[in-house]
């Protein structure tokens, strides 16, 4: 830092924050990739169309129309209309706003949980580490559909249950994740440095700690959101998620399911909708991992 | 000698742990159980019973005691395989569970052999072709078996596969008119119809167990495959493949004898988790297809709150779940001669 001031610098162009830089790389790799591009595309797409979904819909999602129920794919109706003449492209578009918000309110809880646990354990170990890592094990040891399904079974069915209970069992792989990455951190010389100065458990945890373990926590996140999608429409399926007339795909699917053989766009659509979300973030996964991966970057 | 002690010391630390995560269960299910805003009470004698039979029943329930009480009692029912009486059925949920259970079961095995079939062959090719056309295109197709909600992939089978083409049996476990005919043996409906000789039966189980295997088969395939192609590229990268290729044995013969075998200890353990895993897609796809198992089950209790059901059939995941990873470290040590 010091040999930097003395030079006078040539050009005043103002460098951009390295974390910015390493996700402009990254973008630039994964757009090199088909599978990771149409990943990208599809979730623009969700954002935008979350966000425009006035805009974009071609009628009030929860306007019914009894004089033209179960009406095919048409000019007017892009999807068709469902039991009730609701028009499914619109119910569609806005349904994107809740998928949207499972997700990021259950990233919002799991991330800060899975950290705070893995890291906690990982910088004190012993006692600590074996108590909270036997609790992470408990909640491993059930699939996390059944144990949301307990959960939302428990707290009564509801959008914002179901939410609690996603978040509720997917917290453990990311504490896992957190206590090992931790674990190669924690002999290491600047922790020493930050101990000797005085500093305190808590804010070496917090300064020092959990910086070095949020990229590697952020991707197992995106991963984890093809579960999260696909356990939220499953809950929204067997009726515990969001309840009606609320559009939520999964939910859609249930209600179409009673028409299914003569009206087949009633769930065609909306699984298609929740397929496209979980299979572009699964394969952004896929491509996150190989664009974090040295041996990878260096091919290129 | 000190080797012996040292491997007792590890299946000893190995049981301590197993006994302490099944005790997290119990505390699991007892406090998911405490805060369900269903009354147990009043399912039990219904709106309109007086005060006095609530209050007696109350007290039978054990929920005047102090909570570490309720759970000690709790720990005792279970121990003694005691789960109350299913609000729904009046039976026992054990009876009830045992009665249901063999046709998920039955499921679940027909979808590991299909996904086990699909996901290792494809997982080898893809290692083999890495970063080619092939490993590309299985990479695709078991990442849409991962996304797919199986529910929806569900009926829409059904609508093409029974409704348009009829190829299949419907949802169900045979079609209705053979229902009642083959004597409860086992409960596992291939078994019992073979047993009895009804051979039409038997045809007709095939034809509506294998839509629903198929799908759940196809979905797990996707772990399958993905642990499969990173096993093999690990023995591909090693030198004895190298050596095995110069002193002239064929690729095919490299790949599948050598580079293979070495992984099937690995798959084997990875082939049990991904059986457990099947239970969770079988909640969905019982719905669908109609499939009196285990899935339906705990759905269908439930919607309507029988709470002694639903936290019986998640423990009892619970329990499968904790027994297949015993089950695939078992076979570790087993068919891996350097855990000797």
């Amino acid at each position: 830092m010091s040999m930097t001031r003395d030079i006078p610098a040539p050009v005043p162009r103002r460098r951009m924050p390295q974390s910015l830089i390493a996700a402009r790389n990254i973008v630039a790799f994964l757009t090199r990739s088909p599978t990771s591009l149409f990943g990208l595309v599809v979730l623009a797409l969700l954002i935008l169309v979350a966000l425009f979904a006035p805009l974009i819909a071609t009628h009030d999602p929860y306007a019914q129309n009894l004089q033209a129920t179960l009406q095919p794919p048409s000019g007017t109706h892009f999807f068709g209309t469902d039991e009730l003449g609701r028009d499914i492209f619109s119910r569609l578009v806005h349904g994107s706003r809740i998928t949207l918000t499972i997700i990021s309110l259950v990233t919002v809880v799991v991330g800060p949980l899975g950290l705070f646990f893995g890291t906690v354990a990982g910088y004190f170990g012993g006692k600590v580490d074996t108590v909270l890592m036997r609790i992470t094990d408990i909640f491993l040891s059930f699939p996390s559909l059944i144990l949301s399904l307990a959960f939302v079974a428990a707290l009564g069915p509801s959008l914002n249950n179901a939410i609690i209970a996603i978040a509720l069992t997917a917290w453990p792989p990311i504490a896992r994740l957190a206590r090992a990455e931790t674990l190669t951190f924690r002999q290491a010389d600047y922790i020493a440095a930050a101990r000797l100065q005085g500093a305190s458990s808590a804010r070496i945890i917090w300064k020092s700690i959990v910086p070095m373990c949020l990229p590697s926590v952020t991707i197992r996140l995106t991963l984890n959101m093809a579960t999260v999608i696909l356990t939220a429409a499953g809950l929204g399926f067997l009726g515990l998620g969001a309840q009606p007339p609320l559009p939520e795909w999964g939910a859609m699917i249930a209600t179409g399911r009673r028409y299914m053989i003569d009206s087949w766009w009633l769930v065609t659509f909306p699984g298609i909708a929740i397929l496209c979300v979980s299979l572009a973030f699964n394969l952004l996964g896929d491509g996150l991992r190989d664009a974090l991966d040295p041996k990878q970057m260096n091919k290129r | 000698m000190r080797l012996d002690r040292r491997r007792l010391n590890g299946i000893a630390e190995q049981g301590v742990s197993i006994f302490v995560t099944l005790f997290g269960l119990l505390i699991l299910t007892f406090v998911i159980g405490r805060i369900m805003p269903v009354d147990p009470v009043r399912a039990i004698v219904g709106e309109d019973a007086t005060r006095e039979v609530y209050e007696n029943v109350y007290r039978q329930l054990g929920l005047d005691k102090p909570m570490w009480q309720q759970f000690l009692l709790y720990m005792r029912d279970v121990v003694t395989l005691d789960f109350g009486t299913s609000i729904r059925t009046g039976q026992p949920v054990l009876q009830d569970i045992a009665r249901v259970l063999p046709a998920t079961i039955e499921l679940a095995t027909f979808a590991i052999l299909i996904g086990a079939g699909l996901g290792t062959p494809l997982g080898v090719i893809a290692a083999v072709n890495k970063d080619r056309w092939p490993d590309q295109l299985i990479r695709v197709i078991s990442l849409m078996g991962h996304s797919m909600p199986i529910f929806w992939t569900g009926m829409i089978a059904l609508l093409v596969f029974y409704a348009n083409l009829g190829w299949v049996g419907g949802s169900g476990r045979m079609s209705q008119f053979y229902i009642g005919l083959v004597p409860e043996r086992t409960n596992f409906l291939l078994i019992d119809s073979a047993l009895a000789g009804e051979w039409e039966v038997f045809r007709s189980a095939i034809n509506h167990i294998i839509l629903p295997a198929a799908l759940l088969g196809y979905s797990s395939s996707a772990y399958i495959t993905r642990m499969t192609r990173s096993f093999m590229l690990d023995q591909l990268g090693q030198e004895y493949v190298t050596t095995a290729r110069v002193k002239g044995l064929s690729r095919r013969q490299t790949v599948w004898r050598h580079a293979f075998g070495n992984i099937r200890v690995q798959l084997v353990t990875i082939v049990a988790l991904a059986y457990g895993a099947l239970l969770e897609g079988a909640v969905l796809i019982e719905t669908v297809f109609a499939w009196p198992g285990f899935g339906q089950y705990l759905t269908s209790n439930l919607l309507i709150g029988d709470m002694n059901a639903v936290m019986t059939c998640v423990l009892i995941v619970g329990v499968i779940f904790i027994g297949l990873n015993i089950l695939s470290d078992i076979l570790y040590r087993v068919f891996d001669p350097r855990t000797r």
